[in-house]
Order: structure tokens, then sequence, then C-alpha cells
């Protein structure tokens, strides 16, 4: 793993963001549009009674942190399709960059997007609605360190799609990681699935996450079950990501799809 | 004889029932220019391809600087590089962005100071702070030159990389690329549809066809044995009858 062409690689998206309005209203537009509309939903519901216990700390919480996995998932699977765009996936793997080096790349750069993200998230959401993220306390850490994780699955089995089937799968980096939300458990709790349903989401790492934060903002209990969960499925599930992204990229070089991704 | 930089043995690929490259074998000696030639669709830029580890042959051996691509990329893919009128850098990077980037991927030291030499070089100062996609097509392909021989490579791969330019910048870019194989002895697999050049820049050629070589040789070799005036008469030839026997 050779840290200077990650930092290669990491200099190209960067140059491309510092100087794209559009690519970075694209990242903070709509973050900030789901948090203005989310927020006055909970404020009606507050206001409506009480009988969502904490409707303002739930939906919140869970919009935020959903965008953690979303904008996660985004960094990888976008920063292939600017590749992709630019037809310039030949010119970086006629280097000497690895396929693993460029997954860790967009990893860093997903990592740069959530952390941009976020921070603006919980900063509006304090002044504007006075919710305080921190108010989940320590588990928030592992809660965006395990949906992190979630997001780098999601977006290396988007790419790994879209190198396969080229542009008309690109839709699926908006699109993929919403496929997940339902099971995810964001703005509801697991027992509200229908069962078979909640076998699956079981299987889904995000869900642990939103399980945890509920049981952290109900009872103050810090969610080690849901954790140990979250981190272990997301473990296994990267791995075997990772190495289906390396099976799907040794058959795009047999068929010769490569040089022809995005034509 | 000194070690081949590249040595290309038995190279096959397939696509399905097509047989895109079949069973090519050569050589290419440093500080040699050799040319492919070839139709559209005979097999020079899959055969460039692969060299660049971009496609997977089906079978054959590739071994450059004595190493076989297969086990060692990364060590060979250093020394490396290609440039093709065909490809294209980030649009909204500026030139020196791009060639920054290149650089890094490349491991290479004392960047600024390389990549003033390759712009002054390629007399490229007014493009040095051009976003790409303002570019026109010969600033374009001095730019993809520079990307190439910026990494100070011992190969270079270069698919038709004076096709639509106009007279003076080929003029320029060959002039250039003698220059630099010269005082680099750098080695350069070439190709290109204009038989004029192929003659002037390869110190050999062969010839594909379907897939297969069907002749190799220095320029005049391939020109008497085939009884032509020149390399375009023997090009004509061999395509049309190529053509005809499909």
């Amino acid at each position: 793993m050779n840290v200077g062409r990650i930092g290669g690689l990491l200099s190209r998206h960067l140059y491309l963001y510092q100087r794209s309005v559009a690519r970075l209203l694209e990242i903070f537009y709509w973050p900030f549009l789901d948090l203005v509309v989310w927020g006055f939903i909970t404020i009606y519901l507050a206001k409506q009674g009480n009988e969502l216990h904490g409707a303002v700390t739930f939906f919140l919480g869970a919009l935020i942190l959903w965008d953690v996995l979303f904008r996660a998932q985004q960094g990888i699977a976008l920063s292939f399709l600017e590749e992709m765009w630019a037809r310039n996936l030949m010119n970086l793997f006629a280097s000497p960059l690895t396929v693993g080096e460029y997954l860790v790349a967009t990893m860093v750069m997903s990592i740069l997007k959530v952390t941009a993200v976020g921070s603006l998230m919980m900063l509006f959401a304090l002044l504007v609605y006075s919710y305080d993220i921190f108010a989940i306390g320590m588990a928030l850490i592992p809660f965006i360190f395990n949906l992190l994780l979630s997001g780098w699955i999601i977006g290396v089995l988007t790419t790994s799609i879209i190198m396969r089937f080229g542009q008309q799968a690109e839709v699926l980096a908006w699109g993929m990681v919403f496929l997940f939300q339902p099971i995810s458990c964001v703005f509801y709790p697991m027992e509200v699935l229908p069962d078979i349903l909640q076998h699956i989401a079981w299987l889904v790492p995000p869900s642990h996450v939103f399980e945890g934060m509920r049981q952290v903002l109900l009872s103050g209990e810090f969610p080690g079950a849901h954790l140990i969960w979250a981190t272990g499925l997301n473990t296994i599930f990267l791995v075997g990501m990772v190495l289906w992204f390396y099976h799907t990229f040794n058959i795009c070089k047999e068929r010769g799809m490569l040089v022809r991704v995005g034509e | 004889m000194s070690q081949p930089i590249v040595d290309v043995r038995n190279l096959t690929k397939r696509f399905g029932d097509f047989c895109a490259v079949d069973n090519v074998s050569f050589h290419i000696q440093p500080g040699e220019i050799l040319g492919v030639l070839g139709p559209n669709g005979a097999g020079k830029t899959t055969t460039i391809h692969m060299l660049l580890g971009l496609i997977t042959p089906t079978a054959g051996s590739i071994r450059m600087f004595g190493l076989d691509l297969g086990t060692h990329r990364e060590a060979i893919l250093r020394d490396v590089n290609f440039s093709s009128t065909y490809i294209s850098m980030p649009f909204s990077l500026t030139v020196e962005e791009n060639l920054k980037v290149i650089a890094r991927l490349y491991g290479l030291k004392d960047i600024p100071r390389k990549i003033d030499a390759i712009i002054k070089q390629l007399d490229m100062q007014e493009i040095q702070a051009k976003l790409t996609r303002k570019l026109s097509s010969g600033q374009m392909s001095r730019l993809t030159l520079a990307k190439a021989i910026l990494t100070e490579p011992k190969l270079l791969l270069l698919d038709e990389p004076t096709a639509s330019l106009d007279p003076d910048i080929t003029h320029k870019i060959k002039a250039f690329l003698k220059e630099y194989r010269r005082s680099e002895n750098l080695s350069i697999l070439y190709t290109s549809h204009n038989m004029r050049e192929m003659e002037e820049m390869s110190d050999r050629i062969i010839f594909l066809q379907r897939g297969k070589i069907v002749a190799e040789g220095t320029a005049q070799d391939i020109v008497s044995r085939f009884g032509q005036k020149d390399l375009e008469d023997v090009f004509l030839k061999l395509a049309r009858e190529g053509r005809a026997s499909q």
C-alpha cells in the first residue's frame, strides 16, 4: 500500500471539488433541505402532544446519522463515476496504482465528505432546532464508525455494478443506498416491520446502529449488543465486498470492459 | 544482444468467439522504436492494453524489463507510460494539476521542477494554468504526451499519437520524440495509420492483420518482400487481401 499514490488520487478529487460549485452544492444542498423539512416536521409533532416521546431527538438524530451512511456510500461511488465521466480510468489503472490503493483513496474521500456534511448538519441542528446530537453520548463515535463502514460496503457494491454494467447503472450511485433504508429502521423501530423483514433487518448493520440510537435516547443505556452486531456484520460484509470488487475488476479486465467503461 | 525491454510470446486474446490477438510474439530492444501497423480492428490497441495490464491475456506471456507483467505489475508500470489521441484527462483540472496527480501516482520526486521542465520541453507554458476542458485537440495531445514523458518511462506506448493533429504539431511531436528517444535511450511501441510517419519513426515494423503478425522487419525489408513501391502500398495490399478473405 503506497501512501503517495493514495494521496495522488485524493488530490485529483480535491482539485475537482475546490473549483466546482455544483459539486459542493450537491454535497450540502440536500442534507440542508432534509434537515429543514424534518426539523419542521418534528417541531409540528412535538406541538401535537407527547404521543411520540422524544420525536425531535429521534428524527433529527436519525436524519444526521443516515446522512453519514449516505455520504460515505457516495464518497466511493461518485469517485468512480467522476473517473468514468472524465475517461480517466485508463490513466489510473495503467499506472502503478493498485486496486487496494484505489479503494482506500475513495474511502478517505468519503471520510472527508462525511466530516464536512456531518459537521454542517450538526451545527445547523444545534443553531436552528437547539438539537445537540452529542446527547447520544459516547455511543455516537462507534455509531458513526459503523455507518461509515456500511456506507463503504454499499459504495463498493455500487461501484462494482457500475464498473460491470457501465453508464446504464450509474443511477445506482444515488439510488442504491435507499434500497437499504426500509430495512435499516432509520426512522422507526425494528418491531414495526413484518416478521420476515425483521429477520432480514437483523442482518443489516445500520439497523443495529439506529436501534442502538433509540436505546440510548430512551433508556440512556449503552447499546453494547447492537454495536457488537453492527461491527461484526460490517467486518464480514466489508471483507466480502472488497473481495467481490477484486473479482469484478478481474472479470472486467478479462472481458476488456475496463477500457470501455463509460463509453 | 542485450535483454529485451519487452518480450511478448504467443500472446492471445479472445473475446468469446472473436480472436482479437492471435498467438503474437515480438520483442523491443532498449532504445528501439517498434512500429505496429494494421487496419482498424487488427489488434493493435488490444495489444497495447494488454501491455498496460488493462486487459488480461487469454494465453501467452508478457515480460518487461525481465519481469512477468502478471506477477510484477506495480514494478513494471512504474517504468511504462502511454499516450494516445483517444485518451482524455480530467477536464475540470488544469494542465498543471493533471500533471501533478500523475506525478504522485508514479511516485516522482522533485515534482515541481520536473513539471516545469516538461512544460518547457513541450512548449506548454501558455496552457499550464488552463483548464483541460479548454484545450484544443493539439494541446490535449501535448498534454497526454507530457503526462507520459513526465514519469520518465523506459518504455513508451504510443497509440496513434498524431492522429487528427495538424502537420505543424505532428512535426513538433515527432521531432521531440526522436530527440527524447536518443537522449534517454527510450524504447517505444508506436502505432499509426500514417505510413510515412511509420517509416520515419520506426526501426522495425510488425504488421498485424486480424490479430496475427503477417509481416515483420524494417520498413525497407517489408516493402521489398511484398514487391511494392512503398509501405502504403503494402498496407493497402495486405488490408484488402485481409478483407477479401473474410
